[in-house]
């Protein structure tokens, strides 16, 4: 019976070492988002497109859709946005931007030299719509399924390995459902 | 004395790297205006992830105090206003997590950890006193015996 007492500090230090191992290597800056399994806020915001369009929370309702948080300052935005292009045409993704605390000129300068894959392009000069999403930093992605609830947030880049890794198997999940 | 000037030339530009966080915000009473101090102190940012949001330059961190602002306009109390923080950013934000199911070995951890040492010490010192008082150290016999190789010592040196 001592014997075997003997043991414990070595199965404690195991086992402290084990719960530290596991948390190397996680990105402690991505955060996972409050509003998962909660409807989009509610917003009026203008169409990037057309300032005399109003779009609502409607539009992120009926299909699961992909929402990216984007803007021209953002470095990282400019990375993501060709296999964005990609997911919108080669994978028929539906993918709804907004436009994160933008102008837009700039905005459309943008979109001029790397193309469009937003369905619809919210436009949110002032960060309401993303606050009240908890963005902290573009570029984030959200999925969305067709009731409008929010499944999962994704901040960075979204490239091929996050596409198949994580948000696919989250569309599958919230598509399956629907 | 030209160290002096020096010295007091970065304290003036550290007065204005300080100011720049600071919004101007109306408050009616000192008291409110430490609330609002306090509040920020108390709540982290998310994108700086090691400073609170009143030390940050951070743009979500603007409106983050900008919120807590508008929110103690309305009249919210202190709890309604980190709860919607908490709400758009998740429990990050708060420095202090709250008592619940969750966080409850986090909390008790350090009491654990005290009451557990001490009761390991107090442990370990009752069994030796035990054992001192059911068996002293050496026998009759053994005390003879040490004698002896101590005389024998004595006699070779």
């Amino acid at each position: 019976m001592k014997r075997v007492l003997l043991f414990l500090p070595l199965v404690f230090a195991v086992a402290v070492g084990v719960f530290l191992a596991a948390g190397i290597g996680k990105d402690p800056t991505k955060l996972e988002s409050a509003r998962i399994g909660k409807p989009v806020p509610d917003f009026s915001l203008q169409s990037l497109n057309d300032p005399e369009q109003l779009l609502d929370a409607s539009l992120l309702k009926g299909e699961v859709s992909l929402l990216n948080v984007w803007a021209e300052w953002c470095p990282a935005c400019w990375d993501e946005h060709g296999y964005l292009m990609q997911l919108a045409n080669e994978k028929g993704v539906r993918i709804i931007g907004l436009n994160y605390k933008d102008q837009r000129e700039t905005a459309f300068r943008f979109l001029g030299r790397l193309g469009n894959p937003y369905q619809q392009i919210i436009f949110d000069p002032q960060g309401s719509l993303g606050f009240d999403l908890g963005v902290y930093g573009a570029p984030e992605t959200f999925v969305i399924d067709a009731e409008g609830v929010v499944q999962y947030r994704h901040v960075g880049v979204v490239n091929e390995q996050v596409w198949e890794e994580i948000l696919l198997p989250v569309i599958n999940k919230a598509r399956g459902k629907s | 004395m030209r160290y002096l000037t020096a010295l007091m030339f970065l304290l003036a530009l550290a007065g204005v790297a300080r100011a720049e966080v600071a919004e101007v915000y109306d408050f009616e009473t000192r008291a409110e205006e430490q609330r609002y101090r306090d509040l920020i102190a108390e709540l982290r940012c998310p994108k700086c992830q090691n400073q609170n949001i009143a030390d940050s330059n951070a743009p979500i961190s603007k409106d983050m105090r900008d919120q807590v602002y508008r929110l103690m306009r309305e009249g919210a109390s202190d709890d309604e206003i980190v709860g919607d923080l908490v709400d758009r950013f998740g429990e990050f934000v708060q420095y202090k997590p709250p008592v619940d199911k969750r966080t409850i070995v986090l909390w008790a951890f350090p009491a654990i950890a005290v009451i557990g040492g001490v009761l390991i010490v107090a442990g370990v010192a009752m069994r030796s006193r035990k054992r001192d008082q059911e068996e002293p150290a050496l026998s009759q016999e053994e005390k003879a015996r040490v004698r002896q190789m101590l005389a024998d010592k004595d006699q070779q040196s």
